[in-house]
């Protein structure tokens, strides 16, 4: 059998808590990158995703685009999750939480730190001493890290309730680059809550880590960059529930050898050979 | 009146001397409460922006909502 994280064990495969909300999406998808506010909107609400990504950046008084862009968030009924996206160090990413808690209203923080501008690669000492940080100070952190088991261990170490190893570098759209490592963090941490974030490109790459046992998936160029975001959405949508009901149902056991689906005995022209 | 030079968003500006920040915002405009700010990279809570003096050669950032991935 599967080893089953929590959400596998309600009613309802779809349903499941994180951050101390209960959801019925697996999905978590970004706001950016959208050719119009329109075209987000729209993708947002096709996807049913019901955890939203926001950042924070430098604006001037009389700027009203971050105003507009709040309301129209709001707009969405979704739970925000701000990001801590273009920092490298780990003061910068505590500063940002800070400022995000305090402008977004929630406790919740996806935690990047970036430590390689070529691959935008988490910076795994600096991740984990902002971890303790934010932990410390009330903070349910969402850490974008790495697939390396040691650092999982040690962020869970810190009090992470949730890893958000990566797929493959952020914008890639390569999918799972490392499958193997991704299946180690999942048997590892049976109980935690885990969601691949970057990387996913289509969604045959979402299906592939819910069929994993992995509880979410995070994206946004996937799609936002979509020539039709809208149905790129739906798209995704469709495809987090097949990954979800797959693995609630558990697949069948691969095998080396065809085996025939249909029963041979008794069908017309046979012979017992 | 005695002025004094702080960065605000990267930017140098020359503001009257012995603001709290309470103050500075009004001076640069900002009415709602859809942004946070930092002071030489720590956090400032909202509930200490009028005992927070703003002081010469300070580097303030005034962060307001935007997209993100």
């Amino acid at each position: 059998m599967n080893q089953m994280s929590e959400h596998s064990q309600k009613s309802s495969p779809m349903s499941w808590t994180v951050g101390g909300k209960t959801l019925n999406s697996r999905l978590l998808i970004g706001s950016a990158l959208y050719s119009s506010p329109q075209a987000m909107q729209g993708a947002i609400e096709a996807s049913g995703a019901e955890i939203v990504t926001v950042s924070l950046r430098r604006q001037s008084a009389g700027d009203q685009a971050g105003k507009t862009f709040w309301n129209m968030i709001k707009s969405l009924n979704c739970h925000v999750l701000p990001n801590t996206a273009g920092c490298h160090s780990a003061k910068e990413a505590i500063t940002t939480a800070q400022m995000a808690r305090e402008v977004f209203e929630t406790n919740w923080i996806k935690l990047e730190v970036i430590g390689d501008q070529y691959n935008l690669q988490p910076d795994p000492f600096e991740l984990l001493k902002a971890t303790e940080t934010l932990v410390n100070e009330g903070f349910e952190v969402f850490p974008y890290t790495t697939d390396d088991l040691v650092l999982a261990q040690r962020l869970v170490d810190a009090g992470c309730n949730i890893l958000m190893p990566w797929g493959s570098p952020i914008g890639s759209g390569k999918g799972l680059m490392n499958p193997y490592n991704l299946n180690a963090i999942r048997q590892r941490f049976p109980e935690l809550t885990l969601i691949v974030d970057a990387g996913i490109g289509k969604p045959s790459h979402a299906v592939q880590a819910l069929e994993m046992g992995y509880d979410g998936i995070l994206l946004n160029s996937a799609v936002a960059l979509s020539p039709n975001p809208v149905n790129m959405g739906k798209a995704f949508k469709s495809a987090v529930e097949a990954g979800v009901y797959a693995f609630d149902a558990g697949t069948m056991q691969e095998r080396d050898l065809a085996s025939p689906s249909t029963p041979v005995l008794g069908t017309p022209f046979w012979h017992q050979n | 009146m005695t002025t004094i030079t702080v960065q605000i968003n990267d930017e140098i500006k020359a503001i009257p001397a012995s603001l709290s920040l309470t103050d500075l915002l009004i001076h640069l405009g900002y009415q709602e409460h859809n942004f946070a700010v930092a002071i030489n990279e720590a956090f400032v809570p909202r509930s200490q922006y009028k005992n927070t003096c703003v002081q010469a050669d300070d580097r303030i950032e005034i962060v307001a909502p935007m997209q993100g991935g």
